[in-house]
């Protein structure tokens, strides 16, 4: 709870507590009913038996549907970020550069690749793949749609970092007769790689996130997908979905934490007053 | 290039683009509603409904929308029988029950998944608003709900109008998900173009390309002007 949000009601007296009481009582027999519907809805339609749920306590669910699938999940997101970051830095110096003819050229590519959905750009990279290199493993074509949008708003990211660093940083590398790409190399990119660090992580979840596109329209064979397959084998699909959509929270929200203790770190360590934009996102760009 | 393919009258572009914007149309309104519902709730007196927004928020945001979409298909749908549409007479009506039904499960995800980045974003043009305007709020006794919708929200919505473009326009690139459970939108049509023209992949994925960014760069440039109109001076 922020201070702005903590104003917004006074602290509560007695005619006060009794009103919250009630409206507790109320959300929650409201809760208490949706709930009721649900399980009611549920075991009229037999997804609470044993049977529905047993597979999940068998190693076969795991070792030859799941597991599987999320190691795909997770290769595609590594590959994906680890080719996006250095695009993403590439292509954000390029349009920090005074010459007009890197400048358009990157500005174009990063405004064009994050203005279309990444299912999209998937369904093109498949096409290429396929068609231009005779490779029929879907993989490469989702790793390659995540890479040109991710590594799009990395680059946003990256530019953002570098300009947030301050003045006198580039003032004293010029000043000690650094050129242009030491000043980049030794001075800049370091310091605003730190302090995006904990961006970058936060990026990695909507990569994560976005390796099931993979699954629909190209038939990269991730986690969902293998859930689809290994729901119609045991006749299981809500319980199964219900698992996986698990799998995804908690995955998603480690790297969330990291991202929070990266950032936390990152703020204790900046003592002197040095830039804070780890926790701001480039503008206009929404992790959704 | 050869885009002779755009003559094909197999090929129903047009529509599929309209499908794109009926289901961002429909799926932005229900999430700025259900977005709205969820900030409220979240900034509430009672304990129990701040929990509530927080726990919907931090899951459902953490799942893939593909997910979601799947789930309201075979999950809302076949396993659980949940009709959204009514069903008519005939071959006709069935296939009409269909195409309504999947287009309502499809608004229905997008506004489930979109709806807690909206509250996320309100929720944080909440923060922006000073202090001293819910105290005056307060001293000169308003309640909560007089608080909230005539002082806090007006000026928190007005506040967030450049991060409500941005799920805007990722809601816009989201609507291609709906794909996955057979709505005619434009990246189903794109992939089955691509099986009959696999040599001119360049050329249809250009034109669906500048087709989604003749929707997403104007929605940016028009938020990005009303955000800048919309500023409180302070």
């Amino acid at each position: 709870m922020s201070s702005a949000t903590m104003v917004l009601y006074d602290h509560p007296g007695p005619k006060a507590r009794r009103r919250n009481l009630i409206l507790t009582v109320l959300f929650l027999m409201l809760m208490a009913a949706l709930a009721w519907y649900v399980i009611a809805a549920l075991v009229q339609k037999n997804q609470l038996t044993a049977e529905k749920w047993k597979p999940f306590l068998t190693s076969q669910m795991w070792t030859t549907y799941l597991l599987p699938g999320l190691w795909r999940t997770i290769q595609a997101a590594v590959w994906s970020i680890l080719i996006a970051l250095p695009i993403g830095a590439l292509l954000g110096i390029g349009r920090l550069s005074e010459h007009r003819w890197i400048r358009v050229p990157c500005a174009v590519a990063v405004e064009f690749f994050r203005a279309i959905p990444v299912l999209i750009l998937m369904v093109f990279a498949y096409g290429f793949t396929v068609s231009a290199l005779g490779v029929s493993n879907p993989m490469p074509a989702a790793v390659i749609g995540l890479v040109l949008y991710n590594g799009s708003v990395l680059a946003e990211v990256f530019r953002a970092g570098i300009l947030s660093l301050p003045r006198g940083q580039t003032e004293a590398s010029l000043a000690i007769g650094l050129v242009k790409s030491q000043m980049m190399t030794l001075v800049l990119l370091p310091q605003a790689l730190t302090a995006m660090l904990p961006a970058i992580v936060s990026q990695l979840v909507v990569i994560v996130k976005d390796t099931a596109l993979a699954g629909i329209l190209i038939g990269f064979v991730e986690l969902r997908r293998v859930a689809g397959t290994a729901a119609s084998f045991y006749k299981n699909l809500l319980p199964t979905y219900v698992v996986v959509a698990l799998i995804y929270i908690v995955l998603n929200l480690l790297l969330t934490a990291l991202a929070h203790r990266l950032e936390r770190r990152a703020r204790e360590q900046r003592v002197g007053g040095a830039p804070n934009v780890g926790a701001a996102q480039a503008p206009g760009i929404a992790p959704v | 290039m050869d885009f002779g393919f755009l003559q094909d009258d197999r090929y129903d572009l047009v529509g599929a683009f309209w499908m794109t914007v009926q289901l961002s149309f429909w799926s932005a309104l229900g999430s700025l509603l259900l977005g709205t519902l969820l900030t409220a709730l979240r900034v509430s007196p009672v304990p129990v409904m701040r929990a509530a927004s927080t726990a919907y928020v931090s899951i459902v945001r953490n799942i893939p929308l593909t997910v979601v979409m799947f789930a309201m298909s075979q999950v809302l749908y076949t396993t659980l029988g949940l009709k959204l549409a009514g069903r008519g007479a005939g071959a006709a009506g069935a296939q009409q029950f269909l195409s309504d039904q999947f287009f309502r499960l499809a608004v229905l995800g997008l506004v489930l998944y979109t709806s807690t980045f909206v509250s996320e974003a309100l929720r944080s043009g909440i923060n922006t608003v000073p202090v001293g305007q819910a105290e005056a709020a307060r001293a000169i006794g308003l309640t909560f709900t007089q608080i909230l919708g005539l002082v806090i929200l007006p000026q928190a919505f007005r506040a967030v109008i450049a991060p409500l473009g941005s799920v805007l326009i990722a809601l816009i690139k989201n609507t291609t998900v709906a794909s996955a459970i057979g709505v005619a939108e434009a990246s189903a049509l794109m992939s089955g173009m691509l099986e009959n023209e696999s040599d001119k992949f360049t050329a249809v994925f250009l034109v669906f390309a500048i087709g989604f960014v003749l929707f997403t760069l104007p929605t940016g440039l028009l938020f990005g002007w009303l955000a800048k109109k919309g500023a409180v001076k302070r």
